[in-house]
């Protein structure tokens, strides 16, 4: 279990986080929803170990045990994954020495044996193709030239091969057209699991069509402000988030 | 105002000495060795107050020069290679093997006691101290002749000191002039390597002609010990539609200089020169180079790569120019160094002087941590940060690196990059 508990959060001295509650169980996906600046981007580096926030008060735990003096890797390693909003480009990089790099920490740091490279790049090219990623892509450096859709994809991508525990999704559908969501969508869906958590981090509605939800908590001002099923977020898309920054303030 | 006679430090007075002891059985050139040796006496080491040796100080550096080797290269095991293969052995010429035909090698004292050979051929227009040094006392080195159009196949490594066994710091000057024909294709390394802890001295002069329409690539290595001075020059000159690529890649050495001086004597000539340093502790590198467009129609590209860690200095001056009438010219410089401790340090001197209208030039020059985002994206997915930082300096000094055409050369280069990395690793 993924266990947020009265978080706050600053980064030089402004605060953005103020005692958000959250919980996310194994198997369930749960939505963040909130309006621009209401601090859910913040929340999802924090989760996964940005350094440039101070945490203020409240803490982060994974099956019970507190995540907030690791770096990180470590977190990675203990089964968290981050898909980023803006996914880096790193010239000079090419994509397979990445995932192979990245995939022998984790096995490394879990205590796990690497994967042999016979192994190692069928599992990619496997992936690949579910998630229609031209196998050229992975010769080229990670990210760099990727237009915006290809850049989620790639996220996908080392989602499905790091096999995460809980995967935050940022704004995963910023940027993408109709097609390049779906795709996406069903990326992400086919890696929906029992044993897996998934935080679905967004402000329009549009992506809940195709990740459909079990529960979906409304952010507003750096806390949790309603939670609930799908059902809010067609509220949200008719009425707007006024209601919640009105009460939030 | 009244000329200020500086105190001679040991150093040049030991030079003067030996200059005074030596020169009647110094092996041929005796004017351009007087004439290089007034020059010196006139000047001294240069120092910081001279503008091309700002950054580095060799009056203050060369207190005292140490004595030649004295001994018999005799130990040296014959180097177990069929690549063609010249080795000097702590700065003395000790072997000559597998020269493919097309190839000759003459010992430069013979060459220049018969005027086969000469020295400062492809100097150009430049003048330097340490050149000049080299100039006066040279002994030891080769005359490589390459015949026109052929292709000399693997690598012609000239392995230039070997300082593996000497117990006590030595000095040495080795001096090679390379004559490519026209036509011709040759890669050619230098590598200076030698023991850590011993404060040996190295003033190198390699004389390059291509001539035109060669192809000829250069890779100077610099892995000498952590002791070692290492005052490195590349002096070339360029044919009509000649190429030359030219590497200097330097993780050894406590205080290094590597000049280049290249001059345009034909048309259409293309250069490479890219640099690709780490320096660590308190190591200190400096890149110097003059790219002298004399002619038009002449292309050069400059990639200088520097990764500095602990205390270490990086510097780079590179200065082009671009003579009345060399239209037409089109140059483009960059040096970027990666600043990876608070204390790493980097001094950047790009310098265009251009005297014709028509021609495209550029310089840029970079300093920087980095980049802590990158860095957490790959924390994010896993890597300790040390593996990140290495996975992106690799990147960083690879790109200077791509210019290496022949493969095997450019792994093994890799390969020590990565190894630096490691080190770099563990000392954390």
């Amino acid at each position: 279990m993924l266990e947020i508990r009265n978080l706050h959060v600053e980064i030089d001295g402004k605060k953005i986080l103020n005692g958000l509650d959250l919980t996310v169980k194994p198997g369930e996906v749960a939505a963040i929803m909130g309006p621009n600046g209401s601090g859910k981007s913040t929340l999802s580096y924090v989760i996964a170990g940005k350094e440039d926030y101070e945490i203020t008060e409240g803490d982060i735990l994974i099956n019970g045990n507190s995540i907030l003096e690791m770096e990180a890797n470590e977190r990675a390693a203990a089964g968290i994954f981050l898909a980023f909003q803006y996914p880096l480009e790193i010239p000079g990089v090419a994509t397979m020495t990445f995932l192979k790099a990245t995939m022998n920490a984790q096995a490394k740091a879990r205590g796990e044996a690497e994967l042999s490279p016979g192994d190692f790049i069928k599992a990619v090219r496997g992936a690949a193709a579910k998630l229609g990623i031209n196998p050229d892509m992975l010769k080229r450096p990670l990210n760099v030239g990727f237009s915006g859709g290809e850049k989620k994809r790639m996220e996908i991508l080392q989602m499905a091969l790091l096999d995460p525990s809980y995967c935050i999704l940022d704004e995963t559908d910023s940027g993408l057209d109709i097609d390049a969501l779906r795709i996406v969508a069903e990326g992400v869906n086919a890696l929906r699991s029992k044993g897996r958590g998934m935080l679905v981090i967004t402000h329009y509605q549009r992506l809940l069509d195709h990740i459909v939800p079990d529960v979906v908590h409304v952010m507003a001002k750096g806390r949790i402000v309603k939670s609930g099923g799908p059902e809010i977020a067609l509220e949200l898309e008719k009425n707007g988030y006024a209601e919640y920054t009105d009460q939030a303030a | 105002m009244s000329a200020v006679t500086r105190m001679r430090t040991p150093a040049e007075a030991a030079l003067i000495e030996r200059f005074a002891a030596e020169k009647a059985t110094l092996p041929g050139a005796a004017e351009a060795r007087a004439a290089a040796f007034a020059r010196f006496e006139t000047a001294g080491l240069p120092s910081k107050r001279v503008e091309s040796y700002h950054y580095t100080d060799v009056r203050a550096l060369m207190r005292t020069v140490a004595p030649d080797f004295a001994g018999k290269a005799d130990g040296m095991r014959q180097p177990e290679t069929d690549e063609p293969r010249i080795s000097f052995f702590n700065g003395v010429l000790h072997s000559v093997s597998n020269l493919p035909p097309g190839v000759s090698c003459e010992a430069l004292a013979s060459a220049l006691a018969s005027g086969t050979a000469r020295l400062g051929v492809a100097m150009g227009q430049a003048s330097d101290a340490v050149v000049d040094l080299n100039t006066a006392f040279a002994r030891e080195g080769v005359a490589i002749r390459v015949a026109a159009g052929i292709t000399v196949p693997g690598i012609l490594h000239i392995s230039l000191t070997d300082a593996m066994a000497a117990a006590m710091p030595i000095s040495s000057r080795p001096r090679v002039i390379v004559e490519v024909g026209a036509g011709a294709s040759l890669c050619l390394m230098e590598s200076i390597t030698g023991s850590d802890g011993i404060a040996y001295q190295v003033n190198s002069v390699v004389e390059l002609l291509v001539g035109d329409g060669a192809k000829v690539e250069h890779i100077r290595v610099n892995l000498a010990g952590d002791k070692a001075l290492v005052l490195s020059t590349l002096a070339a000159t360029l044919g009509a539609e000649s190429e030359l690529m030219s590497l200097n890649f330097t993780s050894g050495g406590e205080v290094s200089r590597h000049q280049s001086f290249i001059t345009y004597a034909g048309e259409n000539a293309k250069l490479r020169l890219n640099g690709v340093t780490m320096l660590n502790a308190r190591q200190h590198c400096d890149n110097t180079l003059v790219v002298d467009h004399a002619v038009p129609h002449g292309e050069s590209r400059e990639l200088f790569r520097a990764a500095i860690d602990g205390e270490a200095q990086g510097v780079f001056q590179g200065k082009i120019i671009v003579r009345p009438h060399a239209q037409k010219t089109d140059g483009q410089m960059a040096s970027n160094a990666l600043l990876l401790s608070d204390d790493a340090a980097m001094s950047n001197k790009p310098e265009l002087e251009i005297f014709a209208d028509d021609v495209v030039c550029a310089h840029g020059a970079t300093c920087g941590a980095l980049d802590e985002n990158q860095l957490f994206y790959l924390m994010a997915r896993g890597l300790p940060r040390a593996e990140a930082e290495a996975l992106l300096v690799e990147a960083f000094l690879d790109e200077a690196l791509d210019a290496v055409s022949h493969e095997g050369l450019r792994e093994a280069l890799a390969a020590k990059v990565s190894v630096w990395l490691s080190s770099r690793k563990t000392a954390a």
